[in-house]
């Protein structure tokens, strides 16, 4: 009994650790104040005004939105393509591939950073939009095979067989009966890719034009750069926001999955 | 027969291994070229040994390699008990608090580690902090915050497979609960540990955005040290910076050698999240 | 009672509000060979974890050597389990593995000091002696030089042997085995049945195995303990328990029987498959019973020689013997026999009063074998009853055109379907206008049940009965008919027996 509130006393305070960062700002982007520590005894939501009238900020979350479900569909492609092509090669070859394919998670950030900002400079390629997308899809498409490679090891060797042996070209097999089943992997792979686009601070850093900002970069140069920046205020809110539809896509994601396991349950 | 195929699924592999040539062997290959030249094209080892003749480089990575072991020891302490209690909750209630646990990982890295400045400037505020001064701690800290949730998830993932029966085994051959979780419990979430610490060492190392946004510039570590390297922009920087990074990359690759899970590592950043 | 090793009274464990262990009463005496035997649920792996320590009951009370040990940790207990997935330490090799207890354990020590007094100390086991416990109990398996193998490289065969040295080596008073070979090959099994048996005699410590696999249970066991829903059947020697089975699921579970409904008819007579044999036993004049004969003990001649004329329906060869299917009617009989009939064939069958065993039927249900028909109907005891057929399918429905559609959207056409029908006593509404229910039958016994009368309808044709719990008073030989609403029909699929 003792030993069971000790547990949960310890649980609440790691996420009171986890949690209270984030709470303050929730809190605070209702408050009048704009600065945090001092209190306004207002309540209003002129914190979210002003980051819907921030014509800057909003470009950046278009900017960082698009590019992350840009990146991440290519590199979902790209990975699949990857994970089936080196699957059903020889084992020498999928070693080699599997390798290669395991350095960008391995590797530092930075490391993966400079090197394709050293590409740009060799091939004369102007940082534009084109090499901040083909970072991205750099940073994502290994968790995509990661995720994809799985599956394929899971399923039954037979099924591909059985499609060509029903008359299927082996395009079409590879569509109608290999894609479907390893689908699962797909969609976590590219879920996967789209957190990690939306994360990404150093990579873009390094492989952006000076004219584009996503969220990352435009909040690490308000915090870190000059802390007196005024779009602060409006990042709090932002931040709110995030907090918010991460919850509601959550809760959402275990309800479906919720009522998915009950009906299989049934069965 | 695989000549009488059109397409044959193994031949995906070669626009991949393309891929893989240009975007991730070449710039590799890129880095070495540069690490041994210097600014005029010439072959040169100065790049490295100027790196470490130079002392505020040597105290960079000793800033960069104690703040990593001092961060990812503390996540252990942390994460471990939460784990093992998360583990032998029953598995419905223990799968929900897990999110919980791991749910912060979604928000944007960045403003994640901006809203802990804003709590520490904060309890500063209310004078139980000083954030001017403490910059070390401010940086250990949001170090720890942002890799809690990726110190828990490896560790919750191990324990949870552990098979009930070997415990219960253990407790069969006459092990009290002490003996067991020692002799048992622990030496069999050793993968999970070497995967968390795998995972919170290199990154904190290397990411410089934590120790940037709380270290009131005055923490710099690896990452930072490259950054600067190219941020300076003069004809030879590039050429250090791509030096350091070649020092980086065979710290990290001797580690995965060491630790042997090379391939088989279980996703770094949001594993097993989806 | 000294010999009394291990004692268990009425012992209950609950899981989710059903007890899994209903109220266990047993004892096992020093040095034997109990086998727990029974399907999968029936509480027998339970009962042995809460012998083990892993589960604690939740009502009644474990004794071992005349001492209550239901309060006692397992890893204080001096007894030792085998898993069923062996349970190996994945991370220590042979040794570790089987040096695990060895290593934990610590044993009082006297010496004396210069003053020569007695000190007592607890001390670990020497490596030497460690040493030596491990390589004997890897020779009693027969995996000697195995020490430093590592455990995950092993076969499933040389894991089990690991896995029961690492359990003896710690010379329990108790082993427990919990389905150890459920994992092997039949070969291996074979193989390791008689090891273990060997074993046990060369140990004398007592053995309580769990098995499902009756074969196993006959073989190996001094004493067999039949479990079903979580209550003891029978306890015997596996004699006993094959020749003699105290009731229709004993029969059914140890060897393969036919089981029949029958009724007592007369003095030591009793009937069923539509004639009536003599018997041995004494029962009570029309009452309902289980009929047990073993599929050896049918005879077959020729048609018109036995007492049952009946067609050959299926015949499959068994190595040693034919086993066939006899129809009679509505009812199949198994049969066992080294001439092969053909199928088709018909003849005749002889059973002996001897091979028939009686059982007392305890009444709490009708149960027929119906058939479903095309409106979704269920036939049986010469009627056609309405009824739910959802319930054979849960979360299933009926669509418009009367298919029934599963949980998973599956729509399935029922008709046709044999289905298991039952219906409680106090369930079935007698109606004296034969033109108004749904069955016609007459009433073949009364009897006066204290509150209410015990009322037995038998139909004309199929003579099958129908028991009914009723406040009213009817008369011996109405002819009455019988009407059942339709929620009170409990359907279930019929699973195909094997044998």
């Amino acid at each position: 009994m003792v030993g069971k509130i000790f547990r949960s006393c310890y649980l609440w305070l790691i996420l009171i650790f986890l949690y209270a960062p984030v709470v303050l700002l929730v809190v605070y982007s209702f408050n009048a104040s704009n600065e945090i520590g001092s209190w306004s005894n207002e309540w209003n939501f002129s914190l979210y005004a002003m980051l819907f009238t921030d014509e800057k900020i909003l470009d950046c979350i278009k900017t960082t939105l698009l590019l992350a479900l840009s990146a991440s569909a290519i590199s979902t492609l790209l990975g699949t393509i990857g994970a089936i092509g080196m699957f059903y090669s020889k084992p020498r070859v999928f070693k080699i591939l599997n390798t290669v394919t395991q350095v960008p998670i391995v590797n530092a950030e930075i490391v993966t950073a400079i090197s394709l900002a050293l590409v740009c400079s060799i091939l004369l390629f102007p940082r534009t939009y084109a090499s901040l997308l083909i970072a991205h899809v750099v940073l994502t498409f290994p968790f995509v095979v990661t995720s994809v490679l799985p599956k394929l090891k899971q399923m039954d060797p037979n099924l591909y067989e059985a499609g060509l042996d029903l008359g299927a070209s082996p395009l079409k097999a590879l569509f109608t009966i290999v894609v479907p089943e390893i689908m699962p992997g797909i969609a976590s792979g590219f879920m996967l890719a789209v957190t990690l686009s939306l994360d990404d601070y150093i990579i873009t850093n390094f492989t952006k034009p000076s004219t584009i900002d996503t969220i990352s970069t435009y909040a690490y140069n308000a915090y870190a750069k000059n802390s007196a920046n005024t779009s602060i205020p409006a990042l709090r809110a932002l931040s709110a926001i995030i907090f918010a539809v991460i919850i509601i896509s959550v809760v959402v994601a275990n309800v479906n999955a919720d009522r998915r396991a009950k009906q299989r349950g049934n069965n | 027969m695989g000549k009488a195929l059109k397409f044959s699924r193994k031949n995906l592999g070669i626009p991949y291994f393309l891929f893989l040539c240009l975007f991730v062997i070449f710039p590799l290959l890129l880095i070495v070229v540069y690490a041994f030249t210097d600014g005029n094209g010439s072959l040169t080892f100065a790049n490295f040994i100027d790196f470490f003749t130079k002392g505020s480089n040597i105290y960079v990575l000793f800033i960069s390699f104690a703040l990593a072991i001092l961060t990812t020891a503390i996540c252990l302490v942390i994460a471990y008990p939460v784990s093992y209690i998360l583990a032998r909750t029953n598995m419905k209630a223990g799968s929900v608090y897990l999110l919980l646990f791991i749910l912060p990982m979604w928000i944007n890295f960045v403003l994640r580690t901006a809203a802990m400045k804003e709590l520490l400037f904060a309890l500063d505020k209310l004078g139980v902090y000083n954030i001017t001064d403490w910059y070390f701690a401010n940086t250990v800290i949001g170090m720890v915050y942002d890799y809690l949730p990726f110190t828990i998830l490896p560790i919750y993932t191990v324990l949870i497979k552990l098979d009930k029966n070997v415990l219960e085994a253990s407790s069969d051959l006459g092990a009290n609960k002490v003996q067991t979780f020692l002799r048992t419990t622990l030496p069999l979430s050793l993968p999970g540990i070497v995967s968390a610490i795998t995972m919170v060492l290199l990154p904190t190392t290397t990411s410089y955005v934590i120790s940037d946004t709380l270290g009131n510039s005055k923490v710099t570590i690896i990452g930072k040290l490259i950054e600067n390297q190219f941020n300076i922009g003069t004809a030879d920087s590039w050429h250090t910076g791509s030096a350091i990074s070649l020092i980086l990359l065979c710290f990290i690759f001797g580690t995965m050698l060491l630790t042997g899970k090379f391939n088989e590592r279980p996703n770094q950043r949001g594993g097993g999240l989806w | 009672m000294t010999d009394k090793i291990i004692e268990l009274k009425n012992v209950i464990k609950t899981y989710d509000g059903t007890n899994v262990v209903d109220g266990i009463s047993l004892y096992i005496r020093k040095g034997e060979f109990v086998t727990l035997l029974g399907p999968s649920g029936c509480g027998k792996t339970t009962t042995l974890r809460m012998i083990a320590g892993f589960e604690k009951p939740d009502g009644g009370e474990i004794l071992l050597n005349g001492k209550s040990i239901t309060d006692i940790p397992p890893y204080l207990r001096p007894i030792n389990t085998v898993f069923q997935r062996y349970a190996l330490f994945p991370h220590l090799n042979v040794y570790d593995n089987i040096a695990y207890g060895l290593k934990l354990k610590r044993v009082v020590n006297v010496y004396e000091d210069k003053k020569g007094r007695r000190i007592e100390k607890r001390e670990r086991l020497s490596k030497k002696v460690i040493d030596e416990k491990v390589s004997k109990a890897l020779k009693m398996v027969d995996l000697e030089e195995f020490e430093k193998r590592d455990v995950n490289t092993l076969s499933g065969g040389q894991q089990q042997r690991i896995a029961i040295a690492r359990a003896i080596v710690n010379e329990p008073q108790i082993l427990l085995l919990d389905e150890p070979l459920g994992a092997l090959d039949l070969k291996m099994r074979q193989d390791m049945q008689l090891e273990l048996k060997a074993m046990h005699k060369k140990l004398g410590i007592t053995f309580i195995y769990v098995t499902h696999d009756q074969e196993e249970a006959l073989t190996m066991s001094d004493t067999i303990v039949v479990m079903n829903d979580g209550i003891i059947q029978q306890v015997g020697t596996p004699k006993d328990i094959y020749n003699e089975p105290k009731n229709a699921f004993v029969a059914d579970f140890i060897g393969e029987s036919n089981i029949f409904n029958g009724t007592i008819v007369g003095d030591r007579k009793v009937r069923f498959v539509g004639h009536t044999f003599d018997m041995v036993d004494d029962f009570e004049l029309h009452e309902k019973v289980d009929v047990v004969v073993r599929p050896e003990d049918v005879f077959l001649v020729n048609k018109g020689l036995g007492q049952v004329d009946g067609t050959i329906i299926s015949s499959i060869f068994k190595g040693v013997h034919y086993e066939m299917t006899f129809q009679v009617g509505k009812t199949e009989i198994l049969i066992q026999d080294t001439v092969e009939r053909t199928v088709g064939e018909e003849v005749s069958v002889i059973i002996k009063p001897e091979d028939i065993h009686i059982m007392h039927k305890g009444y709490t249900m009708n149960v027929y074998d119906g058939v479903i028909t095309k409106d979704n109907k269920v036939s049986f005891a010469e009627g056609e009853f309405a009824c739910d057929v959802t319930k054979l399918y849960p979360g299933s429905r009926l669509n418009e055109e009367g298919y029934l559609v599963t949980a998973d959207g599956q729509e399935l056409d029922l008709t046709d379907t044999h289905v298991r029908v039952e219906v409680p006593l106090d369930k079935i509404e007698i109606i004296d206008n034969e033109e108004d229910g749904d069955s016609v039958g007459q009433i073949i016994s009364i009897i006066y049940k204290g509150d209410h009368y015990q009322v037995i309808i038998r139909t004309f044709e199929e003579e099958e009965d129908f028991v009914v719990d009723t406040e009213y008073l009817w008369n011996e030989n109405d002819k009455v008919s019988v009407k059942i609403k339709p929620e009170d029909i409990n359907l279930k699929l019929k699973v195909k027996q094997n044998g």
